[in-house]
């Protein structure tokens, strides 16, 4: 039926009026803060544990140079010829994970690489695969990373269980740190199982619902959460980013964690 | 002046609602090359509207359903001037129209059992309304457009060409028939997009174009309800039947202005909505008419009993037929127990826990939240009654849904006559599309194969038929839209919802002025895509049909259905076995009487002897005994 | 109350046009479309624009107000700035007809290349079962009204022309996810792999889910969270997890969709 092949000539990139930028602005400063303040920490080698807490960064510590952690996940798995910072060996995992999220995806996407800036706003570049090949095809390994953050996410609730200790390991006290650490992980578990993948793997493969009745169960409870997968992002991300951050106060001794019993 | 174009199909159906498509489908599953002529954009047509469900009496949540009960239902509802054989056909092959949609890819709300549920609604006895949420029409529509594309996904795979044996011509618009002689020999019309225009020979023409609706002021109508198919087929020398039988749905929005006239489904009611006028009275109780009393609920609590528990209690009044609803709400507001914004309180939001309205009546909740404001779980609604639907149609054989006085001529759906006698019920209107739409489909093929001469297009019919398309375009009167106006307000003032002899005595002389002035309309632009020039020539159509309407209406001197008459309080029974029929006589529309055939006795059984007193003579009753 | 607002629409034919502005009588609690409809009736007789249902049903009335892909007859003109006129343009991803008329027709092509529902076999019409809960994912997939935002909006193809070939857009993604969860469809027992098909046929790829389609929806079908993605998953089952095709090697699993 067409009579014409070319679009309407609008020179304008966009005509929208609000201020669709604002999104993607905040976006960036959020990402941009946490990635300066993280590249710090995660370099930085020292102040990440002050008995009995430990820095979610810095967990499970797996260099031969770690602090010794009593009772903790300072287990020296890679050996001394290690030299970086401990961190690095296992952030790569939460790093991988929320790298090839889909929520963060979209956020990165549009605003560090303008593709696209906003809703019908005109993108910049000339070219667009999209995900279709090499390095981009890679997001589809999103699984991979899902399976690896979960023990990732135990191993920090193991931490936050130690918090009920007090600094010589005598169990039964606990102090600032141990809310801090234990709305963390509620938070870094909330975001992991609220993962489209997870969602998938629950429940999302199956083609009929009524023959897995529990599956089912879980995939509901888990698209329920997925619906907040953008709030939990970033709601997890300042937690962890705030655990360390009070770990380090505490343990460069810039503050005392006050203890509650 | 020929057509910029012809091609050659041996059916061509014109509309692609849910009869169109379905007579398609019909007539290329017999090996018919078939163009379809959709007015709008494909899987657009007015069917998507459609929001309760398609009553085929399957069964599923009451057992005790079957076409005899579905039959019986649908005769009532119409006052019994519906042709018998069209109601039977229509009950008895319902469900199987319903069950095809599945193996075509349908998703129905299920029962427990993982059949097809079904939903209570007005004048049907059992839950019998296959369903989807609130959007019935649209999995409708989008089923049989996807069947379509499958048909032709094996066109492809066969032939190379996706559109070998069945094409859609989207945003055309077919101004004439063509004839040889009596006979139909194809189409003729334009291309909105470029303004020129097109022929079609074909020897089957299925007319599948849907209602009039939009000859009113306030409708539930889309813009493409213009009579175009009334027009056609009287200009073609068929014959329209009971046009003066027009339903008003009773439950419109009001406000805002803008959005006067949208429905508001009847699934509301049937899932427990309530009328209440401004006082705060539940008012439908006192308007039980006298044929339906002993079966409807006469207290509130036995109304809502029957929500759970059908068999103890009788169904409550606000789900008696939509002309019963339409003229009580009429009446609260005209003795001023009405709204602010001239209508009544439905509401639902104190009856249902607002996740299960959300859950059950999800376009509802989205259409008031979004152009009313409204929170439907949190308030109530304000309805009046709108123009829906036109029980009148091209007059049709009930079997194979062929014209009689014009060979090669079909109809199906809302544009043919018959089925649905003085009222329709809820539900009925798309298992009517599917049933004899696809009767029309089968016995368009079978005609088309079986011709050994195939009609020829006579150019002089096409030359004339450009120059009247053109003409607005050398008019020297008024544009279109004024004229338009002035001829829905006529229609919603004089020959609306209660009418009498005066006003549509009025009405005639005012359309006599319009159609005058119609003639020399003047349309501003160029060809292409112009809404001017169409609306330019959709007002024949209307203008045509309207006058139908008002000439059969100021005829029928009594009240029955969608036709009440101030003047003529009470159904005549001597009226019922009375068709009237609108042709065109030259350029003068006439109505006759006709008498309607006689029930068979073996469906007249189905029924008590004094409810048929009601509605049937002592004399014709008299007859049925001797015969059985 | 009677305002009077200012409409600067985009005229013009086959790609060539300008804005023209009006000045338009708007009533209390119009939508767009109402002014459109005033507009025709009163000044511009001959302003092409495509609608239907004016209810929002039919999805006929796309275009894009105040640089937004939105439905004429669904935007209320309470939503819109009040002290600024109010510019519409037609769809400006699909080819210009007239005025805000577009040429669709790319949809139509798109939606012919995605494989029809398979019956089952051995099932006759009237015997299919199926349970709330597996018709439930794919039936929010059919409120779709193919108004064609999700199409308009997507990037992939809105900013790069040369994609169309390539991508099927959200709209008939959405349709491929619709049939491959469809509790009873066949095609598998014909060999068809919906989900792999989604990826290497119909360019689920081109996605980079920016959510722009579920944006714009207007019957609020969460497309990226629901179609998209699991589809996303679901075609990853298949190509990139190694696991699956290990095990497919040595007969332990089929990689196919869990039954």
């Amino acid at each position: 039926m067409a009579t014409t092949t070319k679009r309407a000539a609008i020179p304008d990139r966009t005509l929208r009026t609000d201020r669709w930028w604002l999104p993607q602005l905040g976006t960036a400063v959020g990402l941009l803060l946490f990635i300066g303040y993280s590249t710090w920490r995660a370099f930085e080698g020292a102040h990440y544990y002050a008995a009995p807490y430990v820095s979610p960064f810095y967990s499970p510590c797996l260099a031969a140079s770690c602090v010794p952690m009593r009772g903790g996940a300072d287990w020296a798995l890679v050996g001394d010829w290690w030299r970086l910072s401990p961190a690095l060996l296992v952030l790569v995992f939460p790093l991988g994970f929320r790298l090839t999220c889909y929520y963060y995806r979209k956020a990165y996407y549009r605003s560090f690489w303008a593709s696209p800036p906003g809703c019908a706003v005109a993108e910049p570049h000339a070219r667009y695969t999209g995900e279709t090949r090499f390095p981009l095809v890679l997001q589809n390994l999103h699984r991979y990373f899902f399976y690896l953050a979960v023990p990732v996410a135990a191993v920090l609730s193991y931490d936050a269980a130690l918090g009920f200790r007090d600094g010589a390991g005598h169990w039964g006290h606990a102090g600032l740190g141990t809310l801090v650490l234990l709305a963390n992980v509620v938070l870094i578990w909330a975001y992991t199982l609220s993962c489209h993948s997870c969602r998938h793997v629950l429940g999302g493969r199956l083609r009929h619902f009524s023959k897995h009745p529990v599956r089912y169960r879980g995939w509901l409870l888990v698209g329920r959460l997925n619906a907040r997968h953008m709030q939990l992002a970033w709601a997890s991300l300042l937690s962890v980013g705030l655990a360390d951050l009070y770990v380090y106060l505490v343990a460069s001794g810039a503050f005392a964690d006050p203890k509650f019993f | 002046m020929k057509g910029d174009r012809v091609d050659e199909y041996d059916v061509v159906v014109v509309g692609a609602g849910g009869a169109g498509l379905r007579a398609a489908i019909e007539a290329r599953e017999r090996g018919q090359r078939v163009a379809v002529i959709c007015k709008s954009l494909f899987g657009k047509a007015h069917t998507v509207m459609a929001e309760g469900g398609i009553a085929a009496s399957m069964g599923n949540v009451n057992s005790g359903d079957n076409w005899q009960v579905h039959f019986r239902d649908t005769m009532r509802g119409g006052k019994f001037l519906n042709h018998w054989r069209m109601a039977e056909l229509h009950a008895k092959e319902a469900p199987e129209r319903v069950w095809e949609l599945e193996s075509w890819g349908a998703l129905f709300d299920r029962t427990a059992d993982g059949r097809i549920s079904q939903r209570n609604f007005g004048g049907h006895q059992y839950p019998r309304l296959a369903h989807v949420g609130d959007r019935t029409g649209l999995e409708l529509i989008r089923t049989l457009q996807q069947r379509v594309v499958a048909l032709q996904q094996e066109d492809f795979r066969r032939t190379g060409d996706y559109e070998s044996g069945l094409k859609i011509f989207q945003e055309y618009t077919v101004t004439r028939i063509l004839k040889e002689g009596e006979r139909v020999a194809g189409i003729f019309g334009y291309v909105r997009e470029s303004g020129q225009f097109f022929s079609i020979a074909a020897p089957a023409v299925v007319l599948a174009t849907g209602g009039i609706g939009k000859s009113f002021k306030v409708t539930s109508n889309s813009w493409e309800y213009t009579g175009d198919g009334h027009a056609l087929a009287l200009l073609a020398g068929a014959r329209l039947l009971n046009m003066e039988f027009v339903q008003f749905h009773p439950t419109g929005m009001v406000w805002p202005p803008s959005v006067k006239g949208i429905l508001v489904t009847e699934s509301v009611r049937g899932d427990g909505g309530v009328l209440r006028n401004s006082e705060g009275r539940r008012f439908m109780f006192d308007y039980v008419p006298e044929v339906f009393r002993g079966q409807y609920a006469e207290t509130e609590a036995e109304a809502d009993g029957w929500y759970t528990d059908p068999e103890a209690n009788r169904r409550p009044p606000e789900l008696l037929p939509r002309d019963e609803v339409a003229r009580a709400i009429n009446a609260e507001v005209k003795a001023g127990r009405g709204t602010a914004h001239g209508g009544v309180h439905l509401d639902v939001s104190t009856r249902l826990p607002a996740e299960q309205i959300v859950r059950r009546l999800p376009s509802m909740y989205h259409q008031f939240k979004e152009l009313a404001d409204v929170d439907i779980t949190r308030e109530p609604m304000e309805v009046g009654p709108t123009c829906h639907y036109v029980m009148g149609g091209i007059e049709v054989d009930p079997d194979t849904a062929a014209c009689p006085l014009v060979p090669g001529l079909f109809a199906a759906g809302e544009v043919a006559g018959g089925m649905h006698g003085s009222n329709r019920l809820g539900g009925n209107s798309l298992s009517d599309l599917l049933v004899f739409g696809r009767r029309a489909g089968q016995y368009a093929a079978e005609y088309a194969a079986g011709l050994t001469a195939r009609p020829v297009v006579d150019q002089a019919q096409e030359t004339a038929a450009a120059a009247e398309a053109l003409a607005p375009f050398a008019g020297t009167g008024e544009h279109p839209y004024a004229l338009h106006q002035e001829l829905q307000q006529t229609m919603n003032d004089l020959v609306g919802i209660i009418r009498r002899a005066g006003e549509m005595k009025q009405a005639l002389d005012r359309l006599a002025v319009l159609r005058s002035r119609a003639d020399t309309l003047a349309v501003a632009g160029h060809r292409q895509f112009n809404p001017g020039w169409h609306l330019a020539l959709d007002l024949r159509n209307m203008l045509l049909v309207s006058e139908c309407v008002a000439r059969a209406a100021l005829l029928r001197r009594e009240s029955r259905g969608g036709h009440t008459r101030e003047d003529w309080p009470a159904m005549d029974r001597d009226w019922r076995r009375t068709n009237l029929v609108c042709a065109l006589d030259g350029p003068a529309v006439s109505v006759q009487r006709q008498a309607g055939e006689p029930v068979r006795a073996d469906l007249l059984a189905l029924f008590d002897r004094t409810e048929l007193a009601k509605y049937f003579t002592p004399e014709e009753l008299a007859g049925d005994d001797g015969a059985a | 109350m009677t305002e009077r607002r200012e409409l600067r629409i985009w005229r013009g034919e086959g790609g060539e046009g300008a804005f023209a502005s009006y000045l338009v009588e708007a009533e209390d609690g119009e939508v767009v479309l109402d002014l459109v409809h005033r507009l025709q009736a009163t000044q511009a007789p001959d302003l092409a624009v495509r609608w239907n249902c004016k209810a929002g049903k039919c999805g006929s009335c796309s275009a894009e107000v105040n640089g937004r892909p939105r439905l004429l007859c669904m935007t209320r003109l309470s939503a819109l700035p009040p002290d600024q006129p109010v510019v519409l343009t037609p769809l400006r991803a699909f080819p210009s007809v007239r005025d805000l008329v577009t040429d669709v027709g790319f949809n139509y092509a798109k939606a012919r290349e995605v494989p029809a529902f398979v019956p089952p076999p051995g099932l006759a019409p009237g015997e299919y079962r199926m349970q709330q809960e597996d018709v439930a994912r794919s039936q929010e997939f059919r409120k779709c009204i193919e108004c064609f935002l999700c199409q308009d909006t997507c990037h992939a193809v809105r900013d790069h022309e040369e994609n169309l070939a390539a991508f099927a857009g959200p709209r008939f993604l959405m349709r491929v996810a619709e049939l491959d969860l469809h509790p009873l469809d066949a095609a598998a027992e014909t060999g068809l792999d919906r989900a792999r098909s989604a990826q290497e046929v119909h360019g689920l790829g081109y996605c980079n889910i920016t959510k722009c389609c579920t944006e714009v929806c207007p019957e609020h079908i969460r497309i990226t969270d629901n179609a998209l993605i699991p589809l996303k998953e679901r075609a990853a089952d298949r190509k990139y997890d190694p696991l699956v095709w290990l095990g497919a090697k040595i007969g332990l699993r089929s990689g196919k969709t869990t039954p």
